[in-house]
């Protein structure tokens, strides 16, 4: 019922994401793995979707698709109408990589499982990095990260290397560095995996608030109480997509 | 790019030590090219000076040249001597030569009263010869025309044999003896210090008649001294006095000459090549350091690539382009190898100014060395860093954020 090919507009919007037959195989010398078989998925502003899945299922595999850490081998990706790739048996039509960083860098926020901060480097300088990477200048740049602390609440511990912060306090850096840039998109790695359950409370009322302020959320995780967190769950399985489900919530909002 | 310095330099205070340790090979190579280029230059500072005693105008015929090219020493010595006659035979007929003199050597020894000075440089030559060495006469006079023409026992002396024999006493007038001779003192010269070690005062002048007539001018070897009218004449000089010499000796065309124009360029020749070896050697030592240096940057770098996937996956998927890491670790490989010119250059100048302080030789680092400083920094830097730096770009960002 969605994420039709020959559909991909709904209420009269553009789609964020587009995939068309979306497919990865990895040559493993003789044999050859089929993460993603040819997946088709419409992914609109200010979703709240979980990518579910066991291990192995190509969720993984997806995301980094998603978020421009990969590309397919074969199939169509639209980002916000912006050709990705187009891999046919013909043709191959490929952003390069610096556009690539550009894409990652401009409109995707990653928050990892494991935080990936820098070490030895301030909070503050952390939530600087994506802005310096877009080449905004110094003065800017701490303003803007000083803003995205405060947002998740951590305007007090800016100057705190990662090793003097919890790994609450962590993901709420990481949180903060992913939207300084006002992606379009906050890809969130199994974000409460390295966290204790009241922790994971916190970070996900975070994320709810952040999808509420307008932003779209993709969640890749395996706990079904926080993938419940999303307005629209998506299900993998070997590599294609089982269910693609709305869970209610996002009809209340 | 101040972002890309903050990085590299953060980078590297997190590993001090390391990177003091790999900036040794470098360092030491800057180092030896530095102290042997300042010694080169302190040597190059003191013999300029020493040479231009000799005139840079001034021009010497002998019987044989001073460094022999060609023809043979042995060859040489088998050639006539001149007369004294060929400084009159010149003098006659030159156009571009202003000031000439012949000049006849003899170790003597002098005395007055009770001291004595052995090995004292004699010198016979002609009123003309003050000019020609561009000495100036402190007290008295130099010899004059007449004082040669009438081979009159006079002499001027140089400050060493004044200060031995006349300690607080004024030559002038005072009759000292050369070999048992006397001969009245009528002038000194001004101090000239020492050349290659000899010291120049240590010399006395007579007329090179009256220096003839006492020590016999039989196989008696004389050296003619001119001065070109003017600096830039003094290759045309060069030339007529050799056609002078050529109608003197009675050459045909097609002999070869059997004499010598020398001059101070061709001693500045001999002392080229001999600092020129010199400094091959230095260049060499510090290049071999220099790679050293260079290889143990890499390795650095390779390892920090290493230790740093992680890193580099974060920075990948917060959009760093490869361009923008393979400049991180190409800033880093150059600030290191900075570091190094740094320590080598100061170290260096450090002793080159107490070779200064504490030797007659004025060594010191030229100022275009930091410029090659900075050539080297940039040089083993990008050689050095290429490789680590494009290995950090070409990472698969996935495999780089998985990477523990």
């Amino acid at each position: 019922m969605t994420g039709s090919p020959d559909d991909p507009r709904r209420n009269g919007q553009d789609p964020l994401i587009h995939f068309t037959g979306v497919t990865k195989t990895y040559d493993m010398g003789k044999e050859q793995i089929h993460a993603l078989q040819g997946i088709n998925l419409v992914i609109m502003p200010n979703e709240y979707i979980s990518i579910m899945g066991p291990s192995g299922s190509g969720k993984s595999t997806l995301m980094n698709i998603i978020g421009c850490l990969d590309t397919p081998t074969a199939g169509r990706y639209e980002f916000e109408g912006e050709l990705v790739c187009d891999v046919t048996s013909e043709t191959v039509t490929r952003m390069d990589d610096d556009a690539l960083a550009g894409i990652r860098n401009r409109k995707i926020g990653f928050v990892f499982q494991t935080f990936n901060l820098l070490a030895r480097t301030s909070a503050l300088r952390n939530v600087e990095l994506p802005l310096v990477y877009a080449g905004v200048s110094r003065k800017d740049r701490a303003v803007r990260a000083r803003r995205a602390l405060d947002q998740v609440g951590l305007a007090d511990r800016v100057d705190h290397k990662p090793s003097e912060l919890s790994g609450g306090q962590k993901q709420r850096v990481a949180i903060a560095r992913a939207m300084v840039t006002s992606p379009a998109i906050i890809l969130a790695d199994e974000p409460t995996g390295n966290l204790d359950s009241t922790t994971s409370r916190e970070i996900m009322a975070l994320l709810d608030q952040i999808h509420a302020e307008g932003n779209t959320i993709i969640l890749v995780t395996h706990e079904p109480d926080i993938a419940a967190h999303a307005h629209r769950i998506i299900t993998i399985l070997d590599g294609q997509v089982d269910r693609d489900e709305q869970t209610g919530l996002g009809k209340t909002a | 790019m101040i972002e890309v310095l903050r990085i590299a330099g953060s980078a590297l205070w997190a590993h001090k030590f390391r990177a003091f340790l790999t900036t040794l090979g470098i360092a030491i190579g800057i180092f030896t090219v530095g102290v042997v280029m300042a010694i080169i230059e302190g040597l190059n500072q003191s013999f300029a000076d020493q040479i231009s005693h000799l005139g840079s105008d001034v021009l010497y015929v002998d019987k044989r040249a001073w460094f022999q090219g060609r023809d043979s020493w042995i060859n040489a010595r088998q050639r006539k001597n001149f007369g004294i006659d060929a400084v009159e035979y010149i003098s006659a007929r030159s156009e571009y030569v202003s000031h000439i003199s012949p000049r006849i050597f003899q170790r003597a020894s002098v005395k007055y009263r009770d001291k004595s000075l052995e090995r004292v440089a004699v010198m016979g030559v002609h009123s003309d010869m003050v000019v020609i060495a561009g000495q100036e006469v402190e007290l008295g006079r130099f010899l004059s025309t007449i004082d040669t023409q009438h081979r009159k026992n006079v002499v001027v002396i140089g400050a060493a044999v004044r200060e031995n024999l006349f300690e607080n006493i004024d030559p002038i007038g005072r009759r000292m003896s050369i070999n048992g001779r006397k001969f009245l003192v009528i002038g000194v010269l001004e101090e000239q210090g020492s050349m290659l070690g000899r010291n120049l005062d240590n010399m006395a002048y007579v007329p090179a008649e009256t220096l003839l007539k006492m020590f016999g001018s039989r196989r008696r070897n004389i050296t003619i001294a001119l001065k070109a009218s003017e600096p830039y004449l003094v290759e045309e000089a060069k030339e007529e006095v050799e056609g002078i010499m050529r109608r003197y000796r009675k050459l045909r065309p097609n002999q070869p000459n059997d004499f010598a124009i020398n001059q101070q360029s061709s001693l500045q020749e001999l002392y080229d090549n001999a600092t020129g070896m010199l400094w091959m050697v230095a260049v060499g030592i510090g290049s071999i350091a220099l790679i050293v240096g260079g290889v143990g940057v890499m390795n650095i770098m390779l390892v920090t690539v290493t230790e740093r996937t992680s890193e580099i996956g974060i920075r990948k998927s917060l959009g760093a382009t490869r361009s923008t890491i393979r400049w991180q670790f190409l800033v880093e490989s150059m600030a290191v190898s900075a570091l190094g010119v740094l320590i080598g250059f100061l170290s260096a100048y450090w002793v080159a100014d107490f070779i200064q302080k504490s030797t007659p030789l004025a060594a010191r680092i030229p100022p275009t060395w930091l410029g090659l400083g900075i050539g080297v920094v940039v040089v083993v830097g990008l050689i050095f860093g290429l490789w680590p730096a494009t290995k950090a770009a070409r990472l698969d960002p996935i495999e780089a954020l998985r990477y523990e």
